[in-house]
Protein backbone atom coordinates (compact mmCIF):
# COMPACT_ATOMS: atom_id res chain seq x y z
CA UNK A 1 0.00 0.00 0.00
CA UNK A 2 1.18 3.23 -0.93
CA UNK A 3 -0.27 6.79 0.89
CA UNK A 4 0.00 9.12 -1.69
CA UNK A 5 0.11 12.27 -0.25
CA UNK A 6 -0.03 16.16 -1.60
CA UNK A 7 3.40 16.70 -3.03
CA UNK A 8 5.31 19.94 -2.87
CA UNK A 9 3.67 22.51 -5.44
CA UNK A 10 6.99 24.56 -5.02
CA UNK A 11 9.06 26.32 -2.77
CA UNK A 12 6.88 28.98 -1.65
CA UNK A 13 3.55 26.87 -1.79
CA UNK A 14 2.87 24.80 1.40
CA UNK A 15 -0.76 24.57 1.05
CA UNK A 16 -3.43 24.14 -2.08
CA UNK A 17 -7.48 22.94 -2.39
CA UNK A 18 -7.97 19.77 -3.82
CA UNK A 19 -10.24 21.09 -6.85
CA UNK A 20 -10.61 17.37 -9.10
CA UNK A 21 -10.12 13.93 -9.25
CA UNK A 22 -8.97 12.64 -12.69
CA UNK A 23 -9.04 9.01 -11.86
CA UNK A 24 -11.07 6.67 -9.78
CA UNK A 25 -10.62 4.20 -7.69
CA UNK A 26 -9.33 0.85 -9.58
CA UNK A 27 -7.44 2.66 -12.19
CA UNK A 28 -4.28 2.08 -13.13
CA UNK A 29 -2.02 4.54 -12.94
CA UNK A 30 1.64 5.60 -14.50
CA UNK A 31 4.54 7.26 -12.78
CA UNK A 32 4.28 11.00 -14.59
CA UNK A 33 0.25 10.71 -15.07
CA UNK A 34 -1.71 13.69 -13.66
CA UNK A 35 -4.08 12.43 -11.48
CA UNK A 36 -5.84 15.36 -9.41
CA UNK A 37 -5.88 19.32 -9.75
CA UNK A 38 -5.04 21.39 -7.20
CA UNK A 39 -5.47 25.03 -6.41
CA UNK A 40 -2.74 26.97 -4.81
CA UNK A 41 -1.86 30.83 -4.63
CA UNK A 42 0.11 30.67 -8.25
CA UNK A 43 -2.79 28.99 -10.03
CA UNK A 44 -4.00 25.39 -10.97
CA UNK A 45 -1.53 23.02 -10.43
CA UNK A 46 -1.99 19.29 -11.89
CA UNK A 47 -0.41 16.63 -9.52
CA UNK A 48 0.97 13.68 -11.25
CA UNK A 49 1.98 10.37 -9.72
CA UNK A 50 4.60 9.06 -8.90
CA UNK A 51 4.07 5.27 -8.93
CA UNK A 52 3.34 2.57 -11.10
CA UNK A 53 0.36 1.14 -9.57
CA UNK A 54 -3.52 1.42 -9.69
CA UNK A 55 -5.94 3.79 -7.45
CA UNK A 56 -7.05 1.97 -4.33
CA UNK A 57 -9.09 4.58 -2.62
CA UNK A 58 -9.76 8.30 -2.57
CA UNK A 59 -8.74 9.58 0.91
CA UNK A 60 -10.71 13.33 0.18
CA UNK A 61 -13.29 15.24 -2.24
CA UNK A 62 -12.45 18.01 -3.81
CA UNK A 63 -13.38 20.71 -1.42
CA UNK A 64 -12.35 24.49 -1.15
CA UNK A 65 -10.58 23.11 2.62
CA UNK A 66 -6.88 24.09 2.05
CA UNK A 67 -4.72 21.21 2.66
CA UNK A 68 -1.16 21.18 3.50
CA UNK A 69 1.76 19.55 1.36
CA UNK A 70 2.15 15.73 2.83
CA UNK A 71 -1.67 15.14 3.59
CA UNK A 72 -2.21 12.01 2.46
CA UNK A 73 -5.01 12.00 -0.28
CA UNK A 74 -5.41 8.62 -2.08
CA UNK A 75 -4.26 5.25 -1.33
CA UNK A 76 -2.29 3.03 -4.65
CA UNK A 77 -1.28 -0.49 -4.67
CA UNK A 78 1.33 -1.42 -7.08
CA UNK A 79 0.06 -4.48 -9.10
CA UNK A 80 1.53 -7.48 -7.15
CA UNK A 81 -0.26 -6.38 -3.67
CA UNK A 82 -3.84 -7.72 -2.65
CA UNK A 83 -6.52 -5.70 -3.58
CA UNK A 84 -9.17 -3.95 -1.30
CA UNK A 85 -11.62 -1.72 -3.27
CA UNK A 86 -10.80 -4.57 -5.98
CA UNK A 87 -9.46 -4.30 -9.63
CA UNK A 88 -11.69 -4.42 -12.14
CA UNK A 89 -9.25 -6.34 -14.97
CA UNK A 90 -7.30 -8.57 -12.25
CA UNK A 91 -7.81 -12.39 -12.78
CA UNK A 92 -10.94 -13.96 -11.45
CA UNK A 93 -11.85 -10.59 -10.97
CA UNK A 94 -15.38 -11.29 -13.77
CA UNK A 95 -17.87 -8.84 -13.16
CA UNK A 96 -19.36 -9.57 -10.45
CA UNK A 97 -22.98 -7.23 -9.86
CA UNK A 98 -22.67 -7.35 -6.40
CA UNK A 99 -22.34 -4.94 -3.31
CA UNK A 100 -18.32 -5.86 -2.75
CA UNK A 101 -17.63 -6.36 -6.51
CA UNK A 102 -16.46 -3.86 -8.90
CA UNK A 103 -19.67 -2.49 -9.19
CA UNK A 104 -19.03 -0.63 -5.17
CA UNK A 105 -16.44 1.02 -7.15
CA UNK A 106 -18.55 2.57 -9.81
CA UNK A 107 -20.52 3.63 -6.94
CA UNK A 108 -17.66 5.93 -5.43
CA UNK A 109 -16.47 6.81 -8.63
CA UNK A 110 -20.17 8.79 -9.77
CA UNK A 111 -20.42 9.56 -5.70
CA UNK A 112 -16.32 11.76 -6.47
CA UNK A 113 -17.18 12.77 -10.04
CA UNK A 114 -20.85 14.64 -8.95
CA UNK A 115 -18.62 16.40 -6.65
CA UNK A 116 -16.16 17.46 -9.04
CA UNK A 117 -15.53 21.43 -9.37
CA UNK A 118 -15.29 22.95 -12.58
CA UNK A 119 -11.87 24.10 -13.66
CA UNK A 120 -11.24 27.81 -12.94
CA UNK A 121 -7.76 30.27 -14.21
CA UNK A 122 -7.28 33.11 -11.14
CA UNK A 123 -8.19 36.02 -13.77
CA UNK A 124 -11.72 33.98 -13.97
CA UNK A 125 -12.04 33.33 -10.47
CA UNK A 126 -11.26 36.87 -9.64
CA UNK A 127 -13.82 38.00 -11.91
CA UNK A 128 -16.25 35.42 -10.10
CA UNK A 129 -15.38 36.89 -6.85
CA UNK A 130 -16.12 40.73 -8.28
CA UNK A 131 -19.65 39.47 -9.42
CA UNK A 132 -20.53 37.63 -6.82
CA UNK A 133 -20.90 34.17 -8.77
CA UNK A 134 -20.48 31.13 -6.87
CA UNK A 135 -18.41 28.63 -8.95
CA UNK A 136 -19.80 25.66 -7.34
CA UNK A 137 -22.71 24.23 -9.95
CA UNK A 138 -21.30 26.53 -12.83
CA UNK A 139 -21.70 24.34 -16.22
CA UNK A 140 -18.80 25.48 -17.61
CA UNK A 141 -18.35 25.87 -22.08
CA UNK A 142 -15.08 26.21 -22.58
CA UNK A 143 -11.96 23.83 -24.28
CA UNK A 144 -11.54 20.70 -22.04
CA UNK A 145 -13.99 21.72 -19.04
CA UNK A 146 -13.03 25.25 -18.15
CA UNK A 147 -15.06 27.80 -17.13
CA UNK A 148 -14.73 31.02 -19.24
CA UNK A 149 -15.88 34.49 -18.82
CA UNK A 150 -19.08 34.31 -20.66
CA UNK A 151 -20.46 31.69 -17.93
CA UNK A 152 -19.28 33.51 -14.90
CA UNK A 153 -21.11 36.84 -16.65
CA UNK A 154 -24.14 34.40 -17.79
CA UNK A 155 -24.39 33.26 -14.16
CA UNK A 156 -24.20 36.61 -12.70
CA UNK A 157 -27.45 37.07 -13.77
CA UNK A 158 -30.43 35.59 -11.20
CA UNK A 159 -31.64 32.82 -12.86
CA UNK A 160 -35.37 32.41 -12.23
CA UNK A 161 -36.93 28.62 -11.70
CA UNK A 162 -39.91 28.07 -12.96
CA UNK A 163 -39.51 24.23 -13.33
CA UNK A 164 -41.93 21.93 -10.98
CA UNK A 165 -38.33 20.08 -10.48
CA UNK A 166 -36.24 22.40 -7.67
CA UNK A 167 -32.64 22.55 -9.59
CA UNK A 168 -30.40 20.77 -7.26
CA UNK A 169 -26.79 18.73 -7.45
CA UNK A 170 -26.72 15.45 -7.33
CA UNK A 171 -25.25 14.83 -3.89
CA UNK A 172 -27.98 17.15 -3.11
CA UNK A 173 -30.50 15.28 -4.64
CA UNK A 174 -29.63 11.55 -3.40
CA UNK A 175 -29.18 13.49 0.19
CA UNK A 176 -32.53 14.37 0.01
CA UNK A 177 -33.70 11.37 -1.67
CA UNK A 178 -32.00 9.19 1.03
CA UNK A 179 -33.69 11.11 4.18
CA UNK A 180 -36.90 11.86 2.44
CA UNK A 181 -36.91 15.50 2.27
CA UNK A 182 -39.30 17.04 -0.08
CA UNK A 183 -36.28 19.60 -2.12
CA UNK A 184 -39.56 21.63 -2.76
CA UNK A 185 -39.65 23.08 0.92
CA UNK A 186 -35.79 23.29 1.10
CA UNK A 187 -34.57 26.94 0.77
CA UNK A 188 -31.48 27.56 -1.67
CA UNK A 189 -29.03 29.42 0.23
CA UNK A 190 -27.21 30.32 -3.62
CA UNK A 191 -28.17 32.95 -5.49
CA UNK A 192 -28.50 31.06 -8.43
CA UNK A 193 -31.27 28.70 -6.82
CA UNK A 194 -29.43 25.61 -7.07
CA UNK A 195 -29.61 23.62 -3.77
CA UNK A 196 -26.56 22.15 -2.11
CA UNK A 197 -26.12 19.18 0.13
CA UNK A 198 -25.77 21.98 2.74
CA UNK A 199 -29.18 23.87 2.36
CA UNK A 200 -30.94 20.07 3.68
CA UNK A 201 -32.70 20.53 7.48
CA UNK A 202 -29.90 19.56 9.18
CA UNK A 203 -27.21 19.85 7.64
CA UNK A 204 -23.72 20.14 9.56
CA UNK A 205 -22.69 23.66 8.27
CA UNK A 206 -19.17 22.88 7.75
CA UNK A 207 -18.43 25.14 4.96
CA UNK A 208 -14.60 26.49 5.29
CA UNK A 209 -15.19 30.50 4.91
CA UNK A 210 -12.16 31.54 3.77
CA UNK A 211 -10.69 35.37 4.28
CA UNK A 212 -11.79 37.51 1.87
CA UNK A 213 -8.21 37.82 1.23
CA UNK A 214 -7.55 34.28 -0.15
CA UNK A 215 -10.28 34.73 -2.56
CA UNK A 216 -7.80 37.95 -4.57
CA UNK A 217 -5.98 35.84 -6.83
CA UNK A 218 -3.17 38.53 -7.27
CA UNK A 219 -2.55 39.12 -3.47
CA UNK A 220 -2.22 35.19 -2.76
CA UNK A 221 0.03 35.25 -5.08
CA UNK A 222 1.95 38.26 -3.92
CA UNK A 223 2.11 36.77 -0.62
CA UNK A 224 3.49 33.39 -1.73
CA UNK A 225 6.20 35.38 -3.92
CA UNK A 226 6.76 37.57 -0.51
CA UNK A 227 7.33 34.20 1.77
CA UNK A 228 10.15 32.86 -1.04
CA UNK A 229 11.91 36.33 -1.37
CA UNK A 230 12.26 37.28 2.14
CA UNK A 231 13.56 33.47 3.12
CA UNK A 232 16.05 34.13 -0.38
CA UNK A 233 17.17 37.25 1.38
CA UNK A 234 17.36 36.10 4.91
CA UNK A 235 19.19 33.19 3.72
CA UNK A 236 20.93 33.17 0.85
CA UNK A 237 24.28 35.30 0.57
CA UNK A 238 23.75 36.08 -2.91
CA UNK A 239 26.38 37.72 -5.36
CA UNK A 240 25.91 39.39 -8.87
CA UNK A 241 27.61 39.66 -11.74
CA UNK A 242 27.10 40.97 -15.33
CA UNK A 243 28.52 41.08 -18.82
CA UNK A 244 27.17 42.26 -22.12
CA UNK A 245 27.33 39.91 -24.81
CA UNK A 246 26.89 40.16 -28.37
CA UNK A 247 24.30 38.43 -30.34
CA UNK A 248 24.49 39.88 -33.29
CA UNK A 249 26.19 36.42 -35.37
CA UNK A 250 23.19 34.67 -33.35
CA UNK A 251 20.44 37.16 -34.40
CA UNK A 252 21.67 37.00 -38.15
CA UNK A 253 21.48 33.04 -38.01
CA UNK A 254 18.18 33.17 -36.37
CA UNK A 255 16.22 35.31 -38.74
CA UNK A 256 18.19 33.19 -41.69
CA UNK A 257 16.56 30.04 -40.34
CA UNK A 258 13.38 31.22 -39.15
CA UNK A 259 12.91 32.67 -42.80
CA UNK A 260 12.27 29.12 -44.41
CA UNK A 261 10.46 27.80 -41.47
CA UNK A 262 6.47 27.51 -40.67
CA UNK A 263 5.22 29.59 -37.84
CA UNK A 264 5.01 26.45 -35.61
CA UNK A 265 8.93 25.53 -36.49
CA UNK A 266 9.91 29.32 -35.87
CA UNK A 267 12.17 29.95 -33.00
CA UNK A 268 13.03 32.74 -30.92
CA UNK A 269 15.91 34.01 -29.20
CA UNK A 270 14.47 33.20 -25.73
CA UNK A 271 14.88 29.78 -26.61
CA UNK A 272 18.68 30.65 -27.69
CA UNK A 273 19.23 31.60 -24.33
CA UNK A 274 17.38 28.84 -22.53
CA UNK A 275 19.81 26.37 -24.38
CA UNK A 276 23.32 28.10 -24.27
CA UNK A 277 22.62 28.26 -20.20
CA UNK A 278 21.63 24.93 -20.21
CA UNK A 279 24.92 23.71 -22.19
CA UNK A 280 26.79 26.00 -19.84
CA UNK A 281 25.93 24.82 -16.56
CA UNK A 282 27.48 21.21 -17.56
CA UNK A 283 30.68 23.64 -17.36
CA UNK A 284 29.76 24.84 -14.07
CA UNK A 285 27.55 22.75 -12.12
CA UNK A 286 28.25 24.16 -8.78
CA UNK A 287 25.37 26.65 -10.05
CA UNK A 288 22.79 23.90 -10.53
CA UNK A 289 20.89 22.16 -7.91
CA UNK A 290 19.45 22.87 -4.40
CA UNK A 291 21.21 24.10 -1.08
CA UNK A 292 19.03 21.60 1.47
CA UNK A 293 20.30 21.23 5.07
CA UNK A 294 23.02 22.91 5.12
CA UNK A 295 24.83 21.56 1.71
CA UNK A 296 24.85 22.01 -1.62
CA UNK A 297 23.41 19.02 -3.47
CA UNK A 298 24.31 19.10 -6.92
CA UNK A 299 21.56 17.90 -9.69
CA UNK A 300 22.74 16.05 -12.39
CA UNK A 301 19.94 16.50 -14.71
CA UNK A 302 19.14 20.11 -15.52
CA UNK A 303 15.59 21.32 -14.95
CA UNK A 304 15.18 24.56 -16.37
CA UNK A 305 12.98 27.23 -14.24
CA UNK A 306 11.53 30.08 -16.36
CA UNK A 307 10.07 33.05 -15.18
CA UNK A 308 6.83 34.00 -16.43
CA UNK A 309 5.39 37.43 -15.75
CA UNK A 310 1.77 37.29 -15.34
CA UNK A 311 -0.62 40.01 -16.58
CA UNK A 312 -2.73 39.60 -13.89
CA UNK A 313 0.20 40.01 -11.06
CA UNK A 314 3.05 38.18 -10.18
CA UNK A 315 4.70 35.69 -12.11
CA UNK A 316 5.47 31.76 -11.99
CA UNK A 317 8.33 30.00 -12.56
CA UNK A 318 7.64 26.39 -13.71
CA UNK A 319 10.65 24.24 -15.33
CA UNK A 320 11.61 22.84 -18.79
CA UNK A 321 12.31 19.44 -17.25
CA UNK A 322 15.47 17.00 -18.14
CA UNK A 323 16.45 20.60 -20.19
CA UNK A 324 19.94 18.97 -21.29
CA UNK A 325 17.94 15.86 -22.89
CA UNK A 326 16.56 18.50 -25.74
CA UNK A 327 18.35 20.84 -28.35
CA UNK A 328 17.27 24.09 -29.71
CA UNK A 329 13.91 22.60 -31.36
CA UNK A 330 12.96 20.79 -28.52
CA UNK A 331 13.65 23.95 -26.09
CA UNK A 332 11.37 25.96 -27.91
CA UNK A 333 8.48 23.46 -27.97
CA UNK A 334 8.58 23.17 -24.68
CA UNK A 335 9.17 26.91 -24.40
CA UNK A 336 5.70 27.39 -25.99
CA UNK A 337 3.83 25.15 -24.17
CA UNK A 338 5.16 26.00 -20.48
CA UNK A 339 4.46 29.80 -21.25
CA UNK A 340 0.70 28.88 -22.43
CA UNK A 341 -0.09 26.49 -19.29
CA UNK A 342 1.33 29.14 -16.91
CA UNK A 343 -1.16 31.29 -18.64
CA UNK A 344 -3.75 29.56 -18.18
CA UNK A 345 -3.16 27.86 -15.11
CA UNK A 346 -2.29 24.45 -15.96
CA UNK A 347 1.56 23.59 -14.51
CA UNK A 348 2.05 20.36 -13.34
CA UNK A 349 3.44 19.79 -9.80
CA UNK A 350 6.69 18.52 -10.74
CA UNK A 351 7.55 21.29 -13.04
CA UNK A 352 6.62 23.87 -9.78
CA UNK A 353 8.64 21.93 -7.82
CA UNK A 354 11.58 20.64 -9.59
CA UNK A 355 13.58 23.25 -10.96
CA UNK A 356 17.53 22.94 -10.46
CA UNK A 357 18.29 26.55 -11.82
CA UNK A 358 16.03 29.56 -12.94
CA UNK A 359 16.38 32.04 -15.99
CA UNK A 360 14.60 35.29 -16.11
CA UNK A 361 14.22 36.96 -19.14
CA UNK A 362 13.02 40.63 -18.91
CA UNK A 363 14.25 41.89 -22.53
CA UNK A 364 10.18 41.97 -23.68
CA UNK A 365 9.83 44.23 -21.15
CA UNK A 366 12.03 46.85 -22.47
CA UNK A 367 14.74 46.79 -19.78
CA UNK A 368 18.21 46.49 -19.94
CA UNK A 369 19.72 44.57 -17.10
CA UNK A 370 17.79 42.49 -14.51
CA UNK A 371 19.58 41.61 -11.05
CA UNK A 372 17.36 38.27 -10.07
CA UNK A 373 17.04 37.10 -6.17
CA UNK A 374 17.55 33.15 -6.00
CA UNK A 375 14.54 31.17 -5.68
CA UNK A 376 14.75 28.50 -3.25
CA UNK A 377 16.36 26.10 -2.55
CA UNK A 378 18.06 26.59 -5.76
CA UNK A 379 21.53 28.64 -5.91
CA UNK A 380 21.43 30.59 -8.84
CA UNK A 381 19.57 32.51 -11.37
CA UNK A 382 20.22 33.86 -14.81
CA UNK A 383 18.63 37.09 -16.26
CA UNK A 384 18.75 38.62 -19.91
CA UNK A 385 17.78 42.35 -20.40
CA UNK A 386 16.63 43.93 -23.59
CA UNK A 387 17.92 42.32 -27.11
CA UNK A 388 18.65 45.81 -28.34
CA UNK A 389 21.53 47.44 -30.69
CA UNK A 390 23.95 49.18 -28.90
CA UNK A 391 27.61 50.86 -29.98
CA UNK A 392 30.48 48.28 -29.45
CA UNK A 393 34.24 48.84 -30.43
CA UNK A 394 35.08 46.04 -33.25
CA UNK A 395 38.49 46.05 -34.45
CA UNK A 396 39.16 49.83 -32.93
CA UNK A 397 35.48 50.92 -34.73
CA UNK A 398 32.67 51.62 -32.65
CA UNK A 399 29.84 49.95 -34.57
CA UNK A 400 26.30 49.17 -34.00
CA UNK A 401 25.77 45.60 -32.76
CA UNK A 402 22.70 43.30 -31.64
CA UNK A 403 23.42 43.00 -27.61
CA UNK A 404 22.08 41.68 -24.40
CA UNK A 405 22.63 41.92 -20.39
CA UNK A 406 23.33 38.89 -19.04
CA UNK A 407 23.21 38.00 -15.61
CA UNK A 408 24.18 36.10 -12.61
CA UNK A 409 22.97 35.85 -9.57
CA UNK A 410 24.27 32.94 -7.14
CA UNK A 411 24.65 31.56 -4.02
CA UNK A 412 27.77 32.89 -2.34
CA UNK A 413 27.82 29.43 0.32
CA UNK A 414 28.31 27.19 -3.27
CA UNK A 415 30.44 29.26 -5.62
CA UNK A 416 32.32 32.23 -5.86
CA UNK A 417 32.78 35.44 -8.22
CA UNK A 418 35.53 33.38 -10.33
CA UNK A 419 32.85 30.01 -11.10
CA UNK A 420 30.06 32.41 -11.70
CA UNK A 421 32.07 34.66 -14.18
CA UNK A 422 33.22 31.35 -15.80
CA UNK A 423 29.59 30.42 -16.40
CA UNK A 424 28.89 33.68 -18.32
CA UNK A 425 31.94 33.51 -20.20
CA UNK A 426 30.43 30.18 -21.16
CA UNK A 427 27.21 31.53 -22.24
CA UNK A 428 28.63 34.23 -24.46
CA UNK A 429 31.30 31.67 -26.20
CA UNK A 430 28.38 29.55 -27.12
CA UNK A 431 26.18 32.25 -28.66
CA UNK A 432 28.88 32.75 -30.80
CA UNK A 433 28.68 30.08 -32.17
CA UNK A 434 25.12 29.64 -32.59
CA UNK A 435 25.14 26.67 -35.39
CA UNK A 436 25.99 24.42 -33.15
CA UNK A 437 23.16 25.14 -30.14
CA UNK B 1 -13.73 36.55 -45.08
CA UNK B 2 -14.77 39.62 -43.76
CA UNK B 3 -13.36 42.30 -41.61
CA UNK B 4 -15.37 41.49 -38.95
CA UNK B 5 -15.42 37.80 -39.39
CA UNK B 6 -11.36 38.13 -39.51
CA UNK B 7 -11.62 39.95 -36.36
CA UNK B 8 -13.38 37.34 -34.27
CA UNK B 9 -11.11 35.18 -35.52
CA UNK B 10 -8.15 37.36 -33.97
CA UNK B 11 -9.97 37.79 -30.59
CA UNK B 12 -10.64 33.68 -30.52
CA UNK B 13 -6.86 33.23 -30.54
CA UNK B 14 -6.28 36.10 -28.74
CA UNK B 15 -8.53 35.12 -25.55
CA UNK B 16 -6.91 31.36 -25.69
CA UNK B 17 -3.39 33.21 -25.82
CA UNK B 18 -4.42 35.47 -23.26
CA UNK B 19 -7.19 33.91 -21.42
CA UNK B 20 -7.32 36.94 -18.88
CA UNK B 21 -7.54 39.95 -21.52
CA UNK B 22 -11.08 41.32 -22.40
CA UNK B 23 -11.97 41.53 -25.70
CA UNK B 24 -13.70 45.21 -24.87
CA UNK B 25 -10.41 46.70 -23.52
CA UNK B 26 -8.57 46.00 -26.86
CA UNK B 27 -7.78 49.56 -28.79
CA UNK B 28 -7.67 48.32 -32.80
CA UNK B 29 -5.28 50.76 -33.87
CA UNK B 30 -2.51 50.49 -31.00
CA UNK B 31 0.48 48.35 -30.80
CA UNK B 32 -0.79 45.01 -29.45
CA UNK B 33 2.50 43.74 -27.72
CA UNK B 34 2.78 46.88 -26.20
CA UNK B 35 -1.07 47.44 -24.50
CA UNK B 36 -1.74 43.94 -23.81
CA UNK B 37 1.73 43.18 -22.16
CA UNK B 38 2.27 40.52 -24.52
CA UNK B 39 5.53 38.70 -24.47
CA UNK B 40 7.47 37.39 -27.77
CA UNK B 41 6.03 33.78 -26.90
CA UNK B 42 2.48 35.04 -26.34
CA UNK B 43 2.42 36.88 -29.66
CA UNK B 44 4.26 33.83 -31.75
CA UNK B 45 1.27 31.75 -30.19
CA UNK B 46 -1.32 34.49 -31.39
CA UNK B 47 -0.05 34.06 -34.45
CA UNK B 48 0.54 30.53 -35.05
CA UNK B 49 -3.18 30.48 -33.66
CA UNK B 50 -4.20 32.69 -36.72
CA UNK B 51 -2.80 30.79 -38.64
CA UNK B 52 -3.97 27.41 -37.96
CA UNK B 53 -7.59 28.65 -37.86
CA UNK B 54 -7.70 30.25 -41.45
CA UNK B 55 -5.07 28.36 -42.74
CA UNK B 56 -3.43 31.55 -44.06
CA UNK B 57 0.49 31.16 -43.44
CA UNK B 58 2.39 33.88 -42.10
CA UNK B 59 6.05 34.17 -43.24
CA UNK B 60 8.49 36.03 -40.93
CA UNK B 61 8.49 38.90 -43.28
CA UNK B 62 5.17 39.12 -43.06
CA UNK B 63 4.60 39.68 -39.17
CA UNK B 64 4.82 43.22 -38.84
CA UNK B 65 1.42 43.38 -40.28
CA UNK B 66 0.18 41.92 -37.16
CA UNK B 67 1.47 44.70 -35.03
CA UNK B 68 -2.34 45.64 -34.71
CA UNK B 69 -5.92 44.45 -34.59
CA UNK B 70 -6.75 46.47 -37.46
CA UNK B 71 -3.24 45.57 -39.61
CA UNK B 72 -3.98 41.77 -38.86
CA UNK B 73 -7.81 42.01 -39.96
CA UNK B 74 -6.42 43.75 -42.97
CA UNK B 75 -3.92 41.07 -44.08
CA UNK B 76 -6.19 38.27 -43.41
CA UNK B 77 -9.01 40.01 -45.37
CA UNK B 78 -6.97 40.59 -48.47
Amino acid sequence: MIEFKLPSLGADMDEGMLVAWLVAPGDIVERGQVIAEVETDKGIIEVECWENGYVDQLLLKPSSTKLSVGTPIAVLRTTAEPTLAGRPDAPGAEVIAGPSGPRDTVGVVEEVEADVAPAVSPPIRHLAHELGVDLDGLEPTGDGGQVTRDDVRRASVPISVPDARPRATPRARRSAAARAIDLGSVTPSRRDGLIVEDDLPGAATRRVVAPADDQDPGRAMRRAIARSMERSKREIPHYYLGMQIDLDEAMRWLVETNEDRSLTKRILPAALLLRAVTIALHEVPDLNGHWIDGSFKPSHVVHLGVAVSLRTGGLVAPAILNADGLDLEGIMVSLSDLVARARSGRLRSSEMSEATVTVTSLGDRGVDTVFPIIVPPQVAMVGFGKIAERPVVVEGSIVAHTVVSASLTADHRVTDGHGGGLFLLAVDRLLQEPQNL
Amino acid sequence: MTTDEAKTIIFDVLSRVAPEISPDEVEHDIDLSEQLDLDSMDYLNWLIGISEVTGIDIPQRDASHFLTIDGAATYLVR
